[in-house]
This record gives structure tokens, sequence and C-alpha cells, in this order.
């Protein structure tokens, strides 16, 4: 295999990664039962109660 | 959707961090190998032209302090092909012509002129009174002043050596030219010489004794030889663009 | 807020008070002063090499201070240094927040990091005013010197990810997901970029091994996504928790975020051949670069929304908190350098900006406005937190430098935008006999006056981070300023103040 081949691989693995995951991020962020989990981790960096050692 | 079915959700991800390593890596390296590859493989990225060779000893001790002084800060190597620039500057760069700087020294800015086509424009007494003090010549100009440059010795011991690395990364020099390569740079810069050897292994290369003294070759020679070497190679007299020669 | 124990000059050793989640802070002390000093450096060393392009003389002749060699050491102190030292102690003080969960590998290894780090920036500095340099832009310093960040930046991925890995937080919060994506991107184009072969074992000279235009594809490969996720997703790390943190309430939408940050990793990536437009780069990667340039926008524009939007029934708290004020103007500028950019990225009008001022504009608004304002306004959130203080010395001081820093960026890009304009129209101009109406050192010449309104908007620039400087020092004493309190207090530091 060289590097034109590579090359074109490459390029078809890209387009159907890029529509993968895509479509999972998508599907993943507005899935409804998702939401509420969602909003425990918007709510991470307000929790904070840890000290310095 | 069926990747929720597979239990293989985005949750998954998060709380698996190598995981997340791993998809943030595909996902960048696949656009910068989609990209950068091709430039290797496909034989139109570079034209073939008649006339570039690798720099002369002489010149390449000039690119060098053209890198060290920063000069692609504000001076482009790259003339674009509109009817402004080619007016002012000459035929559009070709690729082939930066084949052998690395890296290259296209720019991204003109504070100053464009620079690929300079070679030949000015003479050498123009280029080193310039350097010296740009605005003794250019009233205008605000380009930094390289006195300094004419009194210093070029450092050129180890010149064999960078050709040698030059051979390594691709630039192929001979063994011809790394046996003879510090005598070609004292040759270049003395007009009295023997030239053919030197004229043989770099065809075109301007012998000159650009900054005045022969005797010793200073980093201002270096310099206004790499500078009138710029644009020289290819001749434009000759060249056909591809679509040029489909006709 | 973490700052309620006011001990100030606290044991800082490792004697545990209850069972509680325990965090390294001292490193990151120590990261926050190095970015403080290094900011007031690179902008410094800024303002100097924008008068000497106003006034000449000021190169002084000497070859260690001409504009050549003086450019990089501004960008490196400005991008590495200060950028550098900010996401460091952010990115250390946030995982470790966020996770609830203390350095990995502990303090010993994030001081090793921090000092190690210094040196790197020292030797690059003094490489470039001496003479030696990779001659790439922002990829300056020479093999060796590569090599040492490469050792830096690993044990740093170690520290960081380490963090993650054992972290008691079951999610990892979105801040972290940048601050990853930043870590591992910048570490493949640092080595993708650098790849090259020394003279000598014993020198510092080195050539690389790829040439002319595919040197320059990686190279721009390189610098934009240096601007992409150095400049951008490392500091919209910062963005997704210093905001919340500082409007105390959550983001606004956490999906989001999600999408923002897959979309804007996925694109980002491909943008880098629009500094290569109409160049003997090949047209199809010319193409690609402006395609992807003008899609990035949206992503961009979503994690904008996102930031500013944090604040929705919140409002107020911009006329009551200088530091929020500082946050969200960031977000406000981050959006317009990200609408102007693509619009940069379409050929036409890459015809007429590529190579002027109009350029150094947009950057500019990017970094003054984007990356330094989120920096300041993460600095003044954590010096308060960091040396357990209650609040800021002074209140009043914050709002100073918001406003003179503001005024220094707006001088700043639009005598940028009115002199590249300028520039790129007068270099194509033609005189009704069809020559060229104006030689090169014409348009050099007509830039003077813009140079100098732009040194002005750098001096402005400066001038507020001194203001700043002297503000976190009294804060760090332990000192707090009498003064007039903003009407309606934001939150419970400044009801002490009063």
């Amino acid at each position: 295999m060289d590097l034109d081949q590579i090359t074109v691989a490459l390029r078809s693995f890209w387009t159907v990664w890029l529509m993968l995951l895509m479509t999972g991020i998508l599907v993943y962020a507005m899935w409804p039962g998702n939401r509420s989990k969602f909003d425990d981790a918007a709510r991470i960096p307000l929790k904070d109660d840890g000290q310095e050692f | 959707m069926a990747e929720e079915k597979k239990g293989f959700s985005h949750d998954t991800i998060e709380r698996n961090t190598l995981l997340l390593v791993v998809l943030i890596l595909i996902t960048v390296s696949i656009g910068g190998l989609v990209q950068i590859v091709p430039l290797f493989t496909i034989e139109s990225t570079v034209e073939k032209v008649d006339g570039v060779r690798p720099y002369s000893p002489l010149e390449l001790a000039g690119y060098n302090i053209y890198v060290r002084e920063g000069c692609y800060n504000c001076h482009s190597q790259m003339v674009r092909p509109f009817r402004d620039e080619v007016e002012r500057y000459g035929h559009y760069s070709l690729a082939a012509e930066s084949m052998h700087d690395r890296p290259f020294q296209w720019g991204s800015k003109r504070t100053g002129p464009d620079l690929a086509r300079v070679g030949g424009k000015y003479s050498d007494e123009w280029h080193v009174a310039h350097l010296v003090d740009p605005r003794a010549v250019v009233p205008e100009s605000i380009m930094p002043g390289y006195a300094w440059m004419k009194d210093r010795p070029l450092k050129a011991d180890d010149i064999a050596d960078h050709l040698r690395a030059l051979t390594v990364v691709g630039s192929a020099y001979t063994a011809d030219q790394i046996a003879n390569a510090k005598a070609d740079l004292i040759a270049q810069q003395n007009p009295d010489a023997d030239h053919d050897g030197l004229l043989s292994r770099y065809p075109k290369a301007v012998v000159s004794n650009f900054s005045g003294d022969p005797k010793v070759v200073t980093e201002m020679d270096a310099l206004v030889a790499y500078l009138q070497v710029l644009g020289t190679m290819v001749d434009f007299t000759k060249y056909q663009s591809p679509a040029q020669l489909q006709q | 807020m973490a700052s309620a124990t006011l001990t100030p000059g606290a044991a800082l050793g490792s004697q545990r008070v209850s069972e509680d989640v325990r965090y390294y802070e001292d490193v990151i002390r120590l990261f926050t002063i190095a970015a403080v000093f290094w900011g007031v450096v690179g902008f410094l060393a800024g303002t100097f090499i924008a008068l000497q392009l106003a006034f000449p003389a000021l190169n002084l002749g000497l070859e260690w201070t001409s504009f050549g060699r003086l450019r990089p050491v501004h960008t490196s102190a400005v991008i590495f240094a200060f950028g550098g030292n900010v996401l460091f102690a952010t990115s250390l003080y946030v995982v470790q927040r966020t996770c609830r969960q203390f350095l990995f590998g502990g303090e010993g290894l994030a001081k090793f990091i921090f000092w190690n780090y210094q040196i790197f920036i020292v030797l690059a500095a003094l490489s470039y005013v001496l003479g030696y340099t990779q001659g790439k832009e922002y990829a300056e310093p020479e093999w060796i010197l590569d090599l040492y960040l490469t050792v830096i930046w690993v044990l740093y991925a170690v520290s960081y990810i380490g963090t993650v890995m054992t972290r008691k937080e079951s999610h990892i919060y979105v801040a972290n997901w940048f601050f990853m994506a930043f870590i591992l991107t910048v570490a493949i184009l640092h080595l993708g970029n650098n790849v090259n072969w020394p003279v000598s074992l014993f020198g510092m000279k080195s050539y690389t091994f790829v040439s002319g235009v595919q040197s320059a594809m990686v190279q721009w490969w390189y610098g934009h996504n240096a601007v992409g996720f150095f400049l951008t997703a490392g500091f919209l790390g910062i963005m997704y928790y210093f905001v919340p943190k500082r409007a105390e309430r959550p983001v606004y939408s956490y999906r989001l975020s999600i999408v923002h940050f897959w979309t804007l990793i996925f694109l980002y990536i491909w943008a880098g051949p629009h500094h290569l437009h109409y160049t003997a780069l090949p047209d199809w990667a010319q193409t690609l670069g402006m395609t992807f340039s003008v899609m990035l926008w949206m992503p961009s524009w979503g994690g904008m929304i996102n930031g500013i939007m944090t604040l929705s029934g919140a409002w107020d708290k911009l006329r009551t908190d200088p530091v929020l004020r500082f946050l969200v103007t960031s977000v406000a500028f981050y959006g317009m350098s990200t609408f102007e950019g693509p619009l940069m990225s379409v050929k036409p009008v890459n015809a007429l900006s590529h190579y002027t001022d109009w350029t150094v504009g947009h950057v500019h608004s990017g970094a003054l406005g984007w990356v330094a304002f989120v920096s300041f306004g993460a600095i003044y959130y954590l010096v308060p937190v960091l040396w357990k203080r209650a609040q800021l010395y002074s209140m009043r001081l914050v709002s100073y430098h918001f406003w003179t820093a503001t005024i220094g960026i707006v001088l700043y890009i639009t005598a940028m935008w009115v002199s590249g304009i300028m520039q790129g129209l007068m270099w194509r101009a033609y005189d009704n006999l069809g020559f060229l109406q104006y030689s090169f050192v014409e348009t050099v010449a007509a830039m003077h006056p813009f140079y100098v309104i732009r040194a002005l908007g750098g001096v402005l620039f400066v001038v507020g981070s001194l203001i700043m400087v002297y503000n976190l020092w009294r804060t760090a004493k332990g000192d707090v300023r009498i003064e007039k309190p903003y009407v309606t207090a934001p939150h419970k530091a400044a009801v002490g103040a009063a």
C-alpha cells in the first residue's frame, strides 16, 4: 500500500468518521433522557467545597 | 441511535478518559493528514521547471542570515497571480522556486516589499548601502539598519556540514559540492578567483565582490549574494505553465 | 466561595485539616505570578516593536534589538509565556476542583513542570535575541529547545490526564475536555512542525525535512491550530469554568457545550491553508481551508452564545462586577474575531487583506480582546482565592484597568483596519494611464500615523496591566482599599468592602 492509496483510504475514512461523530454527538446531546444528567454536570463547578492541602 | 443501543453513548466517553483522549486524537489527526499527505504524493504540487538548484555555499550562508535576522517577519517571498503584483514584482511565484528553502520563506506580512524576485533588480552597491542605512537610500523606509554586518567576517568553517545536513533532509548536494564547499564560498565573492568549478557546480551563480573587500568574506557578502539570486533561477522567457502546455 | 477560610499565610504544607477533598495550590500561585509577570513583559515588548515600526531609529542599530529579532520575543512572550502560564495555572486549578481530586504526580511534578517551563521561556527568548531561530512564526525555538519543551509537555499531559483519570467526580466537566484537546493537539502540532535535522550535535542550527510548499502547509497547519487549540480551545476551557463560577450560575446550555466542543475541534484542524491563499499551494488545499474556515463560524458563535447567555437573568452583575465584565467582554471579542476570521478567509477578501495590517489587527482583537481579557478575568478571580483573601484590594481599580485596556484595544484594531485596508487598496491602485499609482514605499509612508495610534493603543494596554499588577499585589498582601462600593453588591466580597 503506497501513500496514494493511504490518502484515498483516509479520505473515505474521514467522511465516515465525520458523519458518525456528528450524528452521535447530536443524538446524545439532544436525547431527552440525558437532560437531568447534563443539569447535574453543569453544576460541577459550583459545588467546589474542597480545601488546599 | 444505533450507538445508544450498543451502550456506546457519550456518557461512556466522559467516564472513560482514555477513550476521550483517543477520540480527540483521531478527530484532530485526520484533518491534518488528509490535507498534508497529498502534497507529498500528488506530483503536480511542485511543477517541473528547469533551472532550480540548491543554493551555492555563499547563498546558503546568506539564506541563513536572512532567517536569523527574521527578515520573513516583514518581507514575503511569494508573488500572487494578480495583475498589480505581477507588474510590481514580476512573474507569480512557482512552488518549485522555493523547493530548497528549509523552511519556506513565503512570509505572511509585507511591511516591506515582496523579495521573491529581487535578484538582479538592484546593484550590489545599492543593497549594501541600503542594508547599512536604509533611510540613506529610501528616506521613508522603516527597515532596521544592518551596518554591523558589513564588518563581520562570515563564520563558514562548518559550511560543508550544512551541505551534508541539507543532503540528509532532501536537498541533495554532490560529494564534489560538499568537498569544495568552503572554496566555492570564498570564490563566489572574489571576481579575480577561478570560477569554472563554482559555475559548473552552481549554474548561473552570481560572482561579485559584493561588499567591497574580496579578502574577507563578510556576512554582508553572503546576504547580498542570497538576495541577488532570489527569483533568478527560472528563466521565465522559456517557462510555460501547465495550462499553456496543454494548448 | 472557597475563600471563606481567612488564614493569610496559612501553612502551605500537606497537613490535613479534615477528611475533605484536598488540592495543591502552591504551584497554582507560582503559575499565576509567572503569568502576570510575563504578561507585562510581553505587552511591553509588543509596544516597543510597535514603536519601532513608527520610529525606526528605535532599532538602535544593534543586532540584538532589531525588529526581526524582537518580534518573536514579543509573540512568544505573550502566547507561550503569558498565555501558557495562564493555561497552566487555570487548567491545573480547574482540573482539581472539577474532578475533586489533587494533582496526579503530586506537587513535586507540578513544580518541576513550572520551573522547567520558565527556564524554557528564558532560553527561547535569549536564543531569538542572539539569532538562533528556526524561522517559523510561533515555532521559532531551535531543535534542542523543541526537545526540551517536548519533555515538559509530556509531563504536563501526565499530570493533567492522570488527575482526570483518578477523579472522584463521575462526570468529566466540559472545561476539562477543552483543556485536554488543547494539551493533546498542541503536542501533535509541536512534534509535526519541528521534524528537523541538526547541522551538528553541538550547534543550534537545523534544517527542516519538509521544504517549500510542503513546509508552508505544515507550518500553517501548525500556526493556525496554535491559534485554534492553544489560544482558543485552552481559553474556552477557562471560559467554561470561570464564567459560570463568577456569575454563580451553571453554563447556559450544557448540550450546546458538547456540540460546541466536537464541532470546534473537528473543523479547526482544517483551516490552516487560508494563510496561503493565492500562493503556490495547490488550489484544492486552499479551497478546503476556506470552506472549513467559513464553517468554523458556527461552532465559534455557539460557544460565544453559551458563554454570554450564562448571564441571562443576572445581567445586572455586569454593572457591579468589573471582573465579570472582563470575562463577558472577552467572549464578545471572541465572537467578533471569529466572525472576522471566516470573513478574511474568503479568497476575494483575503486577496485584499493578506500581507497587510488588517491581519495584524485581526490577531490582536482575538489576542487582546479574547485571550488577554478572559485571562485577566480568571486571574482577578483566582488571586483572592489562592491567597485566601475575602476580596480583591479594589474593584474600582479593576474597572480602571478594564476601561484603559478596552480603549487601547479599540485604538489598536481600528488603526489596523484603516491602515490594512488602505495599504491593500494602494497596492492595487492604477492611475488613468494604466500604471500602478503608488510605489511601495509610498504605501509605507502612508502607514505612519496609524502605526503611532497603534503604539498608543499598546501603551494604554500596558498601563492597564500595571494597574492590575498593583491591585493584585495589594490583594495578596491582604489590603483592602477604602472606596465607594458598586451600587448593588454583586457578591459577598463586595459587601465586605463597604
